[in-house]
């Protein structure tokens, strides 16, 4: 049995990516999910699978409020910003097996706000306070009495590594920190629109910690996200062009629990993942029309881009010289703006944005005719999970 | 001589709270010894500590001294404060050693190393700074046998 091609996004919705909220995020997730529900043409009774965020909220509370009287499935994704994308492997086996027929899956957080007001313990550890975290031990007893507490300062182990391995100039983690900010300009919805940035401002930030400068980090946000996955046959007869599940994978990193005690930590999980996900789409990655790929930081963008099969190691710097990841380039990069200029939501953002995209609804960001397209996730010391969505023929 | 009591306090480094197999290789760091666990039944060395040997599945192990040799596999110098008992070391750097034995560490720089000097594949030596009986932390210094 496959879960290729059986199920599909049909709902999809978003709040706006603010800094500072007068909504709790509970309510902001209730609406958001409500919003995704009734984009798809369906209502709650329909709903019968729930995957919620982990920490943030439970799927009880969710059903509860909502109104999910018939739940027959729910599971909880714990791989951090590599959530996102995962859900839909979930959700596709979920569907496919007939476990369950529509799924929602419902992501949001006070990335801002909750940092701001003294959760000082949990800030920037890039995952939901809450809950067993494979990463805790390790953060408490073997970096943080070297000073390093945060993702900018232990993924950079791997940046440095890489960029003095390969040669890479500044200017490539700043084409992608561009680019994400280029598109920001054409979405309302973007926390950075109407601030451009041009490779210049880039270059002449402040550093955070090397190689990281102050726009190769994500913006810390409040918003939410939904979408709801349904049968490909119901999907048909909904209000939108269904969003095609057409391949899906995740991967694990080895060990999962310390960046360094890898083989070669180099290698990310995504490497595992995106063969498998584009075998079962029946697909090169040559193949797609755009590229929303999760960017917690320009150089994890740099290196999945390699992992994906895009390009081969090393060589991520030619591939978004030139323009390749602008719109109106080869593969669009992050139509929406990216975690590094639309706002921070787990990367369930990208998978709104890609839906979009193939609804041909995206605006002044829309890939002409885009037909096919790829998501990732990204999360904790490295998990990965990747997704090729396709525009229903 | 007692402080005033006014005085603002400055924070403290932070330091490990271990437990179990972490609370053993600290306190092996507290004696000023480094040392990594090794299989005793296929001899690989292994870090972070784990109750089973992962590459054989033996229970069987013991705390073998490292030579404290190694090389630079990577870095990142931190400019920004996100931990304030590190805010008057600004800018610092966190190191990332391959040691002989074939685990990695994290140790930060010794003071007379400037970070500016750090390449990959440097020559190093992670020596202890013994904090207390229960932990050392692990600090890297410039190989005194430049090849």
């Amino acid at each position: 049995m496959s879960i290729s091609g059986a199920s599909a996004v049909v709902g999809i919705a978003e709040t706006d990516y603010v800094r500072g909220s007068t909504v709790s995020n509970l309510e902001r997730m209730l609406r958001t999910a409500q919003h995704a529900v009734a984009d798809a043409g369906l209502t709650m009774s329909d709903v019968d699978g729930v995957i919620p965020p982990p920490g943030f909220v439970t799927v009880e509370e969710l059903a509860a409020n909502l109104g999910i009287e018939s739940l027959r499935y729910s599971s909880t994704i714990a791989m951090g910003g590599a959530s996102s994308t995962a859900t839909l492997q979930t959700a596709a086996m979920a569907i496919a097996t007939g476990v369950a027929h529509t799924v929602l899956c419902v992501v949001g957080w006070d990335g801002y706000s909750a940092m701001r007001s003294g959760a000082a313990a949990t800030r920037g550890t890039d995952r939901p306070p809450s809950g067993p975290n494979p990463m805790t031990r390790t953060l408490s007893q073997y970096y943080r009495p070297y000073g390093v507490r945060v993702p900018a300062q232990f993924y950079s182990w791997l940046f440095n590594r890489y960029k003095l391995l390969h040669g890479v100039p500044d200017e490539a983690a700043g084409a992608v920190a561009v680019a994400c900010r280029n598109h920001a300009q054409l979405n309302e919805r973007a926390l950075m629109r109407g601030r451009p940035l041009t490779l210049d401002d880039y270059l002449q930030a402040r550093w955070v910690a090397e190689p990281l400068r102050l726009f190769d980090c994500c913006l810390e946000t409040d918003a939410a996200c939904a979408i709801v996955l349904t049968s490909v046959e119901r999907a048909r007869d909904l209000r939108h062009a269904p969003a095609v599940v057409l391949g899906v994978a995740e991967a694990h990193p080895y060990p999962a629990d310390d960046l360094l005690s890898r083989r070669d930590p180099l290698r990310i999980a995504l490497s595992d993942a995106a063969p498998r996900a584009f075998a079962m789409a029946g697909i090169s990655p040559h193949e797609v029309d755009l590229l929303e790929i999760y960017d917690c930081f320009t150089y994890v963008v740099l290196l999945q881009l390699e992992a994906l099969g895009l390009c081969g190691p090393g060589e991520a710097a030619g591939f978004v010289a030139d323009g390749t990841i602008g719109l109106g380039g080869r593969y669009p990069l992050n139509t929406h703006g990216g975690l590094l200029s639309q706002g921070h939501m787990w990367g369930m953002n990208h998978v709104v944005e890609l839906v979009r995209q193939l609804r041909h609804d995206a605006g002044p960001a829309q890939v002409p005719n885009a037909e096919i397209g790829v998501v990732t996730g990204w999360g904790d010391f490295g998990d990965g999970s990747v997704a090729v969505l396709a525009r229903a023929r | 001589m007692s402080k005033r009591a006014d005085q603002p306090r400055v924070p403290d480094r932070p330091l490990p709270r271990p437990e179990g197999l972490d609370a053993e290789f600290y306190a092996w760091c507290g004696r000023g010894e480094l040392r990594f666990q090794r299989c005793g039944t296929c001899r690989a060395w292994r870090h972070l500590p784990r109750v089973l040997c992962p590459s054989c599945g033996s229970d069987q192990w013991t705390w073998e001294p490292s030579t404290g040799r190694g090389v630079v596999w990577s870095w990142t110098t931190t400019h920004q404060q996100f931990e304030s008992g590190m805010g008057s070391r600004l800018p610092y750097a966190s190191v990332v050693v391959e040691l002989e034995e074939g685990v990695r560490v994290v140790a930060l720089l010794a003071d007379d190393f400037a970070s500016t000097d750090l390449r990959l594949d440097l020559p190093v030596v992670v020596e202890i700074e013994v904090i207390s009986d229960e932990i050392g932390l692990l600090v890297c210094g410039p190989s005194r046998h430049h090849p």
